[in-house]
Formats: structure tokens, C-alpha cells, sequence
């Protein structure tokens, strides 16, 4: 059976705004099947994300949606949740949306393990700018802003999730489009901040300008570079060189922020916690 | 029943103010001299089921007040002039939106880190013009600590009533002064909630004008799905860069606050002595009660001089302030400033009158002496 | 839709293609991804030109990133 998008999307508001083969589309696609495999309730999920191409994407659901300023998603996601932690809490957004200027919201959402389901689409590059360095960008690589290579390092995202304190951690990629929706969905049912990283490509702003004849070529890198954890347990370092790892990276259970909240209220009001 | 009455700190009494208004959501971020506010509130708002949460910054601060405002919950955040700065972004955001939240601005000097610990009333135009575009702005100024009381409530009030951002701006003299105030009793104050949606829900659109000029807010996690953007959006909620849909927008939102009634309603001043005065001193805030100490002494030695205090700063009050000054010979303009709301009074004075001002930056309040001898002076 | 290109197959074990013209970029993933070459770019729309070798592996329909294609297997 083909599968039914449309009741997860607002009426009317298709075509999408991403450009021609914009991984952008099947990353969606997956974080749609993710909602519903979870069961999600319309009414009682908000859908929030911050600037850019990526963080286009709440306007296209049928969802509560926050579309906010460039890089504060996780942090008015975080009053929508504390608000209301009865609510189903997604945030999403682009790569440099979320490292850069949203960079300090981003850990700090990790650090409180609140309950929420933060999903990147990370394709290395500001894309709706006109295609600047983000913090994603390889180094040595082309865009608008670093016409002669990236002097750059780069973030890590997942690795920066774990250090700040993010309880589900996850990576994958626009060509492995099965997994997102698996991924996301394991992360919505984790309690706690859960972050899922999908790398997906911009053949408009990164791809021509890092010779990448074609969306495909583009599709076929994300596919060579991705390892799954379990494989990379078997390969040296050498054979890791340039490869990302993809899967669930970090899983643990730790106290969930409006849990550990909820005591706070107990004992202001006199309650047993 | 006697009132329940206490000794409290200006900031200490914002905070129980906030509760009064039925405050669900304190989102902060600590700065001299406003800390206090929070720090009551992490003690008052979980005792009834509200949340206290400190955020990574002043801007993440700013957007869990949002994003808590459009859960239903009332928010307040509460930070001083540097913090404010930072807010700017979101208070924008707050009003192209139109998300109702109280941001509470204990002021010191400035620019920058300035003199954290001294007062200042260097903020006034920032509560105006500070973020970027065109917007309305209200702003409020109380001068004592049972006006602290009065003028948050009011603010969340305001904020519910027009769906929009509200500044409470007091500075640190009035932050930190302790004073005996009496608590209203629960119903006393005037408490207001926003309007909610009573169509169905798939009719419902969070901008929709046959509402009038303040359309109905839903709450995320109710029936009513709706869209909220940052960006120029037409009545149903979604981006629009048709000129005519952005026009109307704009024009509403500043409507909606600078109207003939919504003025009447919003604007608060207290005048002292005005009637037959030759001489009328503007003062607000702190500095009011300088200026009032300095009008009686005035009168005492037979120079006609009255009081204009403005309680709301923004929308500023025009038409009075215009009237007085056709009344008067001279409006004597004292501000801990170098001069911001003067610009005000001389915008709408249209040359009627002389316009002068005592300007005080060095972190020490303009005493009475320095209001008289300059009333003196343009006599 | 009103400017759906459908083709749709006698065999009952074909599936019916469904391509939403004004939702499709011209990317070509699907045309690259199918791996029974069923589908063409033509003027930057992709168009069913071999129904009958589909294998309803669904790739075209998962990696479309414009919600451009259905695959209607019942």
C-alpha cells in the first residue's frame, strides 16, 4: 500500500519549499512515519523548530507548530514542555540552526534530559542563505563563504549531544530512509531528551559546489560514508577514517527534567515525593 | 478581616504580584539587580503548581516564556537592561506573534555592563524601540512597592487583553527599597485572562480579525491546532509576503494598542498639583518621589509647580501630556537618564512650552534640590 | 488530483503508479533508484514509462522527497 502522508499534512500546503532532490523531503517523510508508528495525538503534539530550510517543515503539519527564531527551538520547546509536559514535545531544525547560534539551547536541553525528540537534518551547509560554512561543514570543503576550502573543524553532533548529557542519541542518514522513522521513533518512546541526527544533502548550496555531479552522487556518498555501530566494533581506525557511525550511539535512563520537576512541586507544596 | 501586610523589597513584591495574576511560568536567567523576582518566584510558583525554570541565558529565557505563554500558562520572565538587550530578538518575536508575557526590567546603568549595582532609568526608550521593525509597545512604571503590586497585575492584564509582550519597568531604587505593602485579598484586583477561541476548531485562525483588532489565542494541547510563526503571516497563521495581507498585519498590531479606547484604557498617569501649575515637573518611577518632595517644597515658597507622573510610559500619554504643556510655562523633564523620554514631552509639547531636563547618570538618584533649582531657573 | 499521471495495469498483480505532477521537482531519485527502470525524467517530471516491470519495492515512493509518487499495490 502507498503510504498515507497526507493525513499527517496540512491541506493545501504542498509542494514543499526544498529545492530539487533536498534530502529535506525524505528525512520528513521519515520523521511522519515515526509520529504515527508512536501513535502520536495531533492536538497533543508540538512540532517546534528554529530557522532555516529545515525548520520550514512544521508549517506543512497537521500538528501544534512553533516555527521560532533562528537557533531557539530547544528553548522555547522547553517552556512549551515544562508548560505542559503532558504534551508531546518534537523540535527540529538544520545543522547550523541547531550548533551554531542555537548551539548553547542545544546542550542545555541535552544537560536537563527533558522529554523531548529533537531531530537534525544535518546537510552541512546554511542552505536558505545562499549556502555559508555552517559549524557541519567539512573541513577543507567549498561554500559560499569559504571560497578557498574550510579552515574549519567541525561538530560532531551526536558525539556533542552525548557529552551534554542527552539520554537517546542516534545518527542516519536521507539514503537510509527506513531507518529515520525507526530511529525517530525509538527516540520519541525514549524518556528523556532524545537527539537523532540525519545527515541529508543540499545539492543546490553544497553539492555544486563540492563537485557532486548529481543529487544521486550525493545519496551514494551519505551511503559509503555511513558505518553502522555494530560493524565499526570490527574495523581499525584506518578503515574509520572519513566514516560516520549510524545506529543508536548512546541509550541510558536518567531522571527526566519535569519528573525530577514534579518532586520540586511536591515538596514546595508540603507532599511526600 | 485585617489585610495581610509585610515588609517586602520592590522585586520580592513583583513576584508575589506575578502570582496574584495567576502566574503559571517563570522562565530566567540571573542579573543584578533583578534576582530576586526569581528567586521568590522559585520558591512561590511550585507551591501552586506553577513552574520555575532558570534557563542557559537571557534568549532561552525569553523563548520558555513564550513557548510556556502558548501552552495557556500566564508567563513572566523578570532580567535588567543588558538582559533585555538579549531579549530584544523574542520580545519581537513575542509581538509579531502575539504571544501575552510579562518581561519585568529592574534597571541600572548602562550602556553595557554599566554600573550593575546602581540605578538607572536608561532603558525607557529601549522598552519602546528596542527589537527591530515596526510594533507596538506597553510599558509600565511603577514608583513604589505597593504600585509594584498593582502595575504587575496589571501587566499580566494588559498582556492577556492585547496579546502581547508587557514591561514592567521599574529601577533598582524601587527593585530594592523595602516598604510596608498590603496584600490585596484574592478578587479585590481586577485579574484578566485571554480570550479563547470560541469557534470550532477547524475553523479556528489565531489572527482572525472578525475578532476585532485582538483575535482569540488557542492554547497548544487543546482541540485547536494551529500554526505560530516568527515570520509575516496572513490571519490564518501561515507566512504570506502578499502586500496587502502583511500591510493590514502590521497596521493591526499597533492598532490594536494605539486605538482611541485601547488608550483610554491602557494609559495610567497621576498628576499632583497640576491644575493651576506654571511649572510642571515629568517624573516617573523613583524619581517621581523626588519630584513630588520637590513640588511641595516649591509651593511652600509660592513657585506654582505640579507633578505629571506617567505609571504607563508606553503608549506614551500624548494628549495629556500635550494639554499641559499649552497649561504650563515650563515642563521640567527628570529622568536617571541623559535625556530619553524629554524627547517625548518635546515631540508632543510642539514648542507650546519650554522643555527642559535634569539628567542623572552616575548611579545616584536626582535628589529635589537638583528639580527645584532647575524649575527655578526656567521660571 | 486533477494532474495525476496514473498507469494503470491490467495485470492484478501490477501496481497502480501514482505521480503528482505538481509536487514533483525533476530531482530523478526515483528514476535512479528503481531498479526495474519503470520510470523517466521527461522535461524535469518524471514519467511511468514501464508499469508492467514494477516490483513494488517501493523505493520510488520512499526516497521521493516531494511526495511526488504513490504506489498503490492493492
Amino acid at each position: 500500500m502507498a503510504y498515507d502522508y497526507e493525513k499527517s499534512i496540512r491541506p493545501g500546503k504542498l509542494p514543499h519549499i526544498w529545492c530539487p532532490g533536498c534530502g529535506h523531503g525524505i528525512a520528513m517523510k521519515g520523521l511522519i512515519r515515526a509520529m504515527d508508528t508512536c501513535g502520536l495525538d495531533k492536538n497533543n503534539t508540538a512540532i517546534v523548530s528554529g530557522i532555516g530550510c529545515a525548520s520550514r517543515l512544521p508549517g506543512y503539519m497537521d500538528y501544534c507548530t512553533l516555527h521560532t527564531a533562528h537557533g531557539r527551538a530547544a528553548a522555547f520547546a522547553t517552556g512549551v514542555k515544562m508548560a505542559k509536559p503532558e504534551m508531546n514535545v518534537i523540535v527540529m531544525g538544520g545543522d547550523g540552526d541547531g550548533t551554531a547560534i542555537g548551539g548553547n539551547h542545544f546542550i542545555h536541553a541535552c544537560r536537563r534530559n527533558i522529554d523531548m525528540t529533537y531531530v537534525i537534518f544535518n546537510n552541512f551547509i546554511y542552505g536558505m542563505t545562499g549556502g555559508q560554512f555552517s559549524p557541519c561543514t567539512p573541513t577543507g570543503d567549498k561554500a559560499s563563504t569559504t571560497p578557498y576550502g574550510n579552515p574549519d573543524p567541525i561538530f560532531d553532533i551526536s558525539k556533542l549531544a552525548i557529552g551534554a548529557g542527552a539520554t537517546f542519541v542516534a545518527r542516519t542518514t536521507a539514503f537510509h530512509a527506513t531507518q529515520i522513522d525507526k530511529l525517530i521513533a525509538e527516540g520519541i518512546k525514549h524518556k528523556g531528551m532524545s537527539v537523532i541526527e540525519v545527515l541529508d544533502d543540499c545539492p543546490t548550496t553544497y553539492g555544486r559546489r563540492n563537485k557532486f555531479r548529481s543529487v544521486v552522487d550525493m545519496m551514494k556518498r551519505l551511503k559509503e560514508i555511513a558505518v553502522p555501530v555494530a560493524a565499526a566494533s570490527k574495523m581499525t581506525a584506518e578503515q574509520l577514517e572519513g566514516k560516520v557511525l549510524t545506529g543508536v550511539l548512546y541509550k541510558e535512563d536518567k531522571p527526566e527534567y519535569c519528573e525530577q520537576y514534579a518532586k520540586v512541586i511536591a515538596k514546595a507544596q508540603g507532599r511526600a515525593v | 478581616m485585617a489585610k495581610k501586610v509585610a515588609l517586602l523589597q520592590g522585586n520580592e513584591v513583583c513576584a508575589h504580584a506575578a502570582v496574584y495574576a495567576g502566574a503559571q511560568f517563570f522562565g530566567g536567567y540571573p542579573i543584578t539587580p533583578s534576582t530576586e523576582v526569581a528567586e521568590v518566584l522559585s520558591v512561590e510558583l511550585p507551591k501552586v503548581g506553577g513552574k520555575f525554570i532558570q534557563m542557559e541565558d537571557e534568549i532561552a529565557a525569553m523563548a520558555s516564556v513564550i513557548g510556556a505563554s502558548l501552552t495557556g500558562a500566564k508567563s513572566i520572565t523578570a532580567t535588567s537592561g543588558p538582559g533585555v538587550s538579549l531579549k530584544q530578538e523574542l520580545i519581537g518575536y513575542a509581538c509579531i506573534a502575539e504571544i501575552p508575557c510579562v518581561i519585568v526590567n529592574v534597571m541600572r546603568g548602562g550602556p553595557s555592563t554599566g554600573m550593575p549595582t546602581g540605578p538607572g532609568q536608561s532603558d525607557v526608550q529601549q522598552a519602546r524601540w528596542g527589537t527591530h521593525g515596526d510594533h507596538a509597545a506597553i510599558a509600565l512604571a511603577p514608583s513604589s512597592c505597593q504600585e509594584i503590586f498593582s502595575e504587575t497585575v496589571r501587566a499580566f492584564n494588559l498582556a492577556e487583553k492585547y496579546r502581547m509582550p508587557v514591561q514592567v519597568l521599574y529601577d533598582e531604587i524601587v527593585g530594592h527599597m523595602r516598604e510596608r505593602i498590603e496584600f490585596p485579598e484574592p478578587g479585590e484586583l481586577e485579574v484578566i485572562d485571554r480570550a479563547k477561541p470560541t469557534v470550532a476548531p477547524e475553523q479556528y485562525k489565531p489572527y482572525d480579525t472578525s475578532f476585532g483588532d485582538v483575535p482569540p489565542l488557542a492554547a497548544f494541547g487543546s482541540e485547536y491546532r494551529f500554526h505560530v510563526t516568527g515570520l509575516n503571516k496572513a490571519q490564518d497563521g501561515f507566512p504570506t509576503t502578499k502586500a496587502e495581507l502583511v500591510d493590514d498585519e502590521q497596521r493591526r498590531q499597533i492598532r490594536k494598542v494605539e486605538n482611541e479606547t485601547a488608550r483610554a484604557d491602557i494609559e495610567k498617569n497621576e498628576e499632583y498639583l497640576t491644575e493651576d501649575a506654571e511649572i510642571i515637573v515629568f517624573a516617573y518611577g523613583s524619581i517621581a518621589r523626588s519630584a513630588r518632595y520637590a513640588v511641595n517644597e516649591l509651593r511652600k515658597e509660592g513657585i506654582k509647580a505640579g507633578l505629571f507622573r506617567p505609571i504607563t510610559l508606553w503608549p506614551f500619554p500624548e494628549k495629556r501630556v500635550a494639554a499641559l504643556a499649552k497649561q504650563a510655562k515650563a515642563i521640567v523633564v527628570a529622568e536617571m537618564n541623559l535625556g530619553q523620554m524629554v524627547h517625548e514631552v518635546e515631540r508632543v509639547s510642539k514648542g507650546a512650552c519650554t522643555i527642559a531636563g535634569v539628567f542623572r547618570v552616575d548611579g545616584e538618584p536626582i535628589n529635589p534640590g537638583q528639580i527645584m533649582d532647575k524649575v527655578k531657573e526656567v521660571r | 488530483m486533477s494532474s495525476s499521471n496514473e498507469a494503470v495495469q491490467k495485470k492484478g498483480s501490477t501496481p497502480r503508479i501514482e505521480v503528482i505532477e505538481r509536487y514533483c521537482k525533476g530531482c530523478s531519485i526515483c528514476v535512479e533508484f528503481c531498479p526495474t527502470r519503470v520510470l523517466e525524467m521527461e522535461t524535469f517530471v518524471v514519467q511511468v514509462v514501464k508499469p508492467e516491470a514494477c516490483i513494488k519495492c517501493m523505493q520510488c515512493e520512499l526516497r521521493c522527497p516531494d511526495f511526488a509518487i504513490k504506489v498503490h499495490t492493492e
